[in-house]
């Protein structure tokens, strides 16, 4: 049961909660563009993946990025919302990493359950998010390093 | 919340605008049913009396990749040749078709098979024989049993020796209707 459906199949099952949540997040205009947005990325990275498990979580995670990213494109000179992190429905990956990655900036979280809950290439990771592949390296260390700290 | 038509059908329609979409299926009416039409970049790689999607999906994905997509805009040629053809204003079709999964025996009788023409019976061992493979009349059965592609391929043309209609994927009803839509009298 772990092969990842036909791209329709997640699409279908995804897409109404999906946009509730980015309606939730940038209003009801903005959505639409992040809808296509989220669903293009998970698009891109979707030949990649290496099992067809937690995709719910894998979309919430690409949609909280692209409505961050939407809201910094639009609010440069204000901080990252708290929402980010913390919204029920878009918690990432699997219950290990949710609990390790709470506390890790949006992105580094993403790239963190991206790459070790997914098995994704950093390339794929990057198109996920939204950089490019050595950015998403990167946010990935970075995350790994701030857990490890935490835990020491 | 559901997502309203048109942003969905934006999404699809960028979603093949970027190359992104391995194969875009469709499902259309006709005279002989309801058929599930599928394309890949190369050209139309499946059509099928069975319309159920996901059963369609899982095959097309196994064989052609995971982005399958019900993306209408791809079809749009087959959909307006095959409309042609049932109106019988189109005896060939020229769309260009997707046979590079198919095994090179296949390939070889399908090709054979393409250039029956319209309005007109071959059978099985006729076919057999064109293909270089003489002996293999009921090999030729199996692969017009498996065509990707019917009524483009037009393996309704193919009857057994007697003339007799004897089999046909979607179903003898279908396989005489085309028949009698091309004036082959039975």
């Amino acid at each position: 049961m772990d092969a990842v459906p036909p791209f329709e199949r997640f699409y279908e099952a995804h897409r109404d909660e999906i946009f509730a949540f980015l309606v939730k997040r940038l209003g009801r205009e903005r959505a639409e563009d992040a809808f296509q947005e989220t669903f293009m990325r998970a698009l891109r990275a979707y030949p990649r993946l290496e099992h067809g498990r937690e995709l719910r979580a894998w979309a919430y995670t690409i949609a909280s990025n692209v409505s961050l990213d939407e809201l910094r494109r639009t609010r440069p000179y204000s901080a990252p919302p708290d929402w980010v992190e913390v919204d029920e429905d878009a918690r990432p990956a699997y219950e290990e990493l949710d609990h390790l990655t709470r506390d890790l900036p949006p992105k580094e979280r993403a790239a963190v359950v991206l790459r070790y809950g997914y098995d994704l290439a950093y390339e794929d990771i990057g198109a996920a998010i939204g950089s490019s592949a050595e950015a998403a390296r990167q946010a990935a260390s970075s995350g790994v390093r701030r857990i490890r700290k935490e835990l020491e | 919340m559901t997502v309203t038509q048109d942003l969905d059908a934006r999404f699809r329609a960028a979603a093949l605008d970027e190359g992104l979409v391995d194969v875009a299926y469709d499902v259309i009416d006709s005279p002989v049913g309801a058929l599930f039409l599928a394309s890949t970049e190369r050209g139309v790689c499946r059509i099928s009396y069975d319309v159920e999607p996901e059963a369609q999906e899982e095959r097309l994905a196994r064989a052609f990749g995971v982005r399958v997509l019900r993306v209408p805009r791809r079809l749009d040629e087959a959909k307006r040749e095959l409309d042609e053809y049932f109106e019988r204003r189109r005896r060939d079709f020229d769309l260009e078709l997707d046979l590079e999964l198919v095994a090179p025996f296949h390939r070889e009788v399908l090709s054979r098979l393409a250039r029956v023409p319209y309005g007109t019976v071959t059978t099985y061992g006729k076919l057999a024989v064109e293909a270089g493979r003489p002996r293999a009349a009921r090999a030729v059965g199996t692969v017009m049993n498996r065509n990707p592609i019917p009524i483009v391929l037009p393996c309704h043309r193919v009857v057994g020796s007697t003339g007799k209609l004897v089999g046909y994927a979607g179903g003898l009803d279908r396989k005489e209707a085309l028949l009698r839509l091309e004036g082959v009298s039975l």
